[in-house]
């Protein structure tokens, strides 16, 4: 500390001595501002650049019908909600039935993620058994494994179960791990907990299972909380399997009950489209807000280590 | 790839003495039922991804490894074709459209998306204030990109009375649908897809905050340039985090979905223009119902990008740089 200070003032020293020196400092110093000025600058209308998209729908959802494409711009001259009223209703169902259905597979898949896939990540990092090496070399290969080429005898699996048009199939695959991604980030997870507080556990004469529970999960935090994030805004924009799964209007999420205002209304009624849109990403707008830290540790760190 | 156990099994199993010991076969005995005690808690804690890995992953994989050899469809059941499929896609000329169409919206957005990811990581890596919220501003989109509704506004935005013909208004360029023309259809869709370099920004940023300092102070005290420096230590030792935005954004991008989707109608219109490869093989096996042809379609797709990773990762000795090694 005191080294430190000391090691400053020198070189504060240093620069007084000399005008030259003080000058060029100064001049350095300034350009590095002015550098610094423009990168803002820059990175600022960048930045607008890519959220103008998204900040013109918003206006555009609050604007009346007619003035939509006409006035270019985001301040709206006019401000009405009767976007949001009417496409609320331009459905066989209130727009609250399909956020009420999206909320529930939802909800469904991160409760399943966590629990299935903070299991299997706990014995592959902790504990052994035989095979282990090509378990967890098959865990990782299925992570890479495209939807398209196991859906089809899922869809006949599901219909032999006559599990279509109900929520179960995009549920209960999250009980049972499938989401391998999240396996893998526990598991790389667990490995950086020490093994010292599961060893005191187990000479105090704790079984896995209370490892697991008592010890593990409330250290896991960061990475359950990672794994309930992204869950949540993958299956909040998930499209290909709900729309496969779920061909009744009755059952139809979000996402879907969109997809078919647009090609039920065609070139009408942008208005209440964008309104309806705008809802559609207010919960993960919310997620992203409030989960920031672990979205961005998530993606840094699962890839890497 | 990282490996699972580096460490021997059982932590007792080197200690053991060179003469047995009377105690020595007990405790043995006893070490061996210890070891099957935590094999058969571990399948416990496994058995959700086992049955797992049987009906939702695995053994629907190799399921439908078996339709692709059938003309299976939900009325008609499965019959033997052998190779019929596979030889099919050959003179199928919208099966050859939709893997063209794919080729060129991987290849040219990835490395698009790439770049952005790349160069503005490096200008946010400069101790700027307020990382934190540009961060997460160019973030933001790789989080809503791939939604329908976002699908939606890309649909307007593109459109004869679009945003982007109110900005060409600006330069006085005369503006026309781009959604609707099958020279531009696809192009919008790459513009979506760099438009969400987020993702790898931030992987990046976290590489790039691996490299320690004192090489560029090193670097600059020689005499090395800002250029001199990237080319000389930024990018060697970034080339993994690179190979690895890549292949994951390869395989991604070749599933793409639900933005050409739902922009094109379901169908790939205009004029097939943005009819992908995942689009075709959804519409025959859940529009017209042949499921056989779909499976072999989708195997097709995964020997695809198995293929491309493998390439990748014999590529990668030739550029990938490992410090460690």
């Amino acid at each position: 500390m005191t080294n430190n200070r000391a090691i400053t003032k020198s070189a504060r020293g240093g620069g007084r001595d000399t005008g030259l020196n003080d000058t060029l400092l100064a001049r350095t110093l300034l350009a590095v501002r002015g550098n610094k000025l423009l990168t803002h600058a820059g990175l600022i209308l960048f930045g607008l650049a890519m959220l103008y998209p998204l900040l013109w729908m918003i206006s555009s959802s609050v604007k009346p019908e007619e003035l939509i494409f006409r006035e270019p711009g985001l301040i709206p001259s006019s401000v009405t909600g009767e976007n949001y009223g009417d496409g609320w209703d331009a459905l066989r169902h209130p727009f609250s039935h399909y956020f009420f259905n999206s909320a529930v597979i939802t909800l469904g898949a991160v409760v399943g993620n966590l629990l299935a896939c903070s299991l299997a990540a706990y014995a592959f990092a902790r504990l052994e058994f035989p095979l282990k090496r090509m378990w967890f070399a098959i865990m990782l290969g299925t992570i890479m494994l495209p939807l398209h080429v196991v859906i089809v005898p899922q869809y006949i699996l599901f219909s032999e179960l006559d599990w279509i048009n109900t929520f179960y199939p995009l549920i209960v695959p999250k009980f049972l791990a499938t989401d391998a991604f999240f396996i893998f980030l526990m598991v790389q997870f667990i490995r950086t907990l020490p093994r010292d507080l599961d060893e005191a556990a187990t000479i105090d004469g704790a079984g896995h299972w209370r490892i697991f529970s008592r010890i593990i999960i409330p250290l896991s935090m960061p990475a359950l909380a990672t794994t309930a994030i992204f869950t949540f805004i993958w299956t909040w924009n998930d499209f290909l399997s709900q729309l496969i799964f779920l061909t009744n209007p009755d059952m139809h999420t979000v996402p879907v009950a969109l997809r078919t205002f647009l090609d039920s209304s065609g070139q009408s009624s942008w208005g209440p489209m964008f309104a309806m849109s705008v809802l559609s990403l207010g919960p993960i707008f919310g997620f992203f807000l409030a989960g920031q830290k672990y979205l961005v540790r998530g993606i840094a760190t699962s890839g890497l280590k | 790839m990282t490996d699972t156990q580096v460490r021997p099994p059982v932590a007792g199993a080197q200690k053991r003495p060179p003469e047995p010991r009377p105690g020595a076969v007990r405790a043995d005995k006893a070490r061996k039922k210890r070891r099957r005690k935590e094999a058969l808690t571990a399948h416990l804690f496994l058995a959700p991804w086992f049955i797992g890995l049987l009906c939702i992953t695995a053994g629907p994989l190799l399921a439908s490894l078996y339709l692709s050899f059938t003309d299976y469809s939900p009325i008609g059941g499965a019959h033997w074709i052998g190779l019929e499929n596979y030889t099919r896609m050959t003179d199928d000329p919208r099966f050859v459209k939709a893997l063209t169409n794919t080729a060129i919206y991987v290849f040219v957005s990835v490395p698009l998306q790439l770049a952005f990811a790349l160069a503005l990581a490096m200008v946010l890596d400069r101790g700027v204030r307020g990382l934190a919220i540009y961060r997460s501003v160019y973030y933001l989109p790789s989080l809503l990109g791939s939604s329908v509704a976002i699908a939606i506004l890309w649909r307007k935005m593109f459109g004869d009375d679009g945003l982007f013909n109110d900005f060409l208004g600006i330069f006085g360029v005369e503006g026309q649908s781009w959604i609707a023309d099958p020279d531009t259809a696809l192009g919008t869709l790459i513009v979506l897809n760099v438009w969400t370099f987020g993702s790898p920004m931030v992987i990046f940023l976290a590489g790039l905050r691996q490299i320690p300092p004192s090489y560029y102070e090193a670097a600059s005290i020689d005499g090395a340039g800002k250029v001199r420096q990237f080319f000389s230590i930024t990018l060697p030792l970034l080339t993994p985090i690179i190979f690895f935005n890549l292949v994951l954004q390869l395989i991604n991008a070749f599933q793409s979905f639900t933005q050409a989707f739902v922009i094109s109608g379901g169908n790939g219109s205009p004029a097939d223009s943005t009819l992908f490869y995942t689009m075709y093989v959804y519409n025959k096996g859940f529009t017209s119902f042949e499921m056989g042809y779909a499976s072999a379609m989708a195997w097709v797709l995964v020997l695809i990008i198995a293929t491309l990773t493998a390439v990748n990762f014999l590529m990668s000795k030739y550029w990938v740089f490992y410090s460690d090694k």
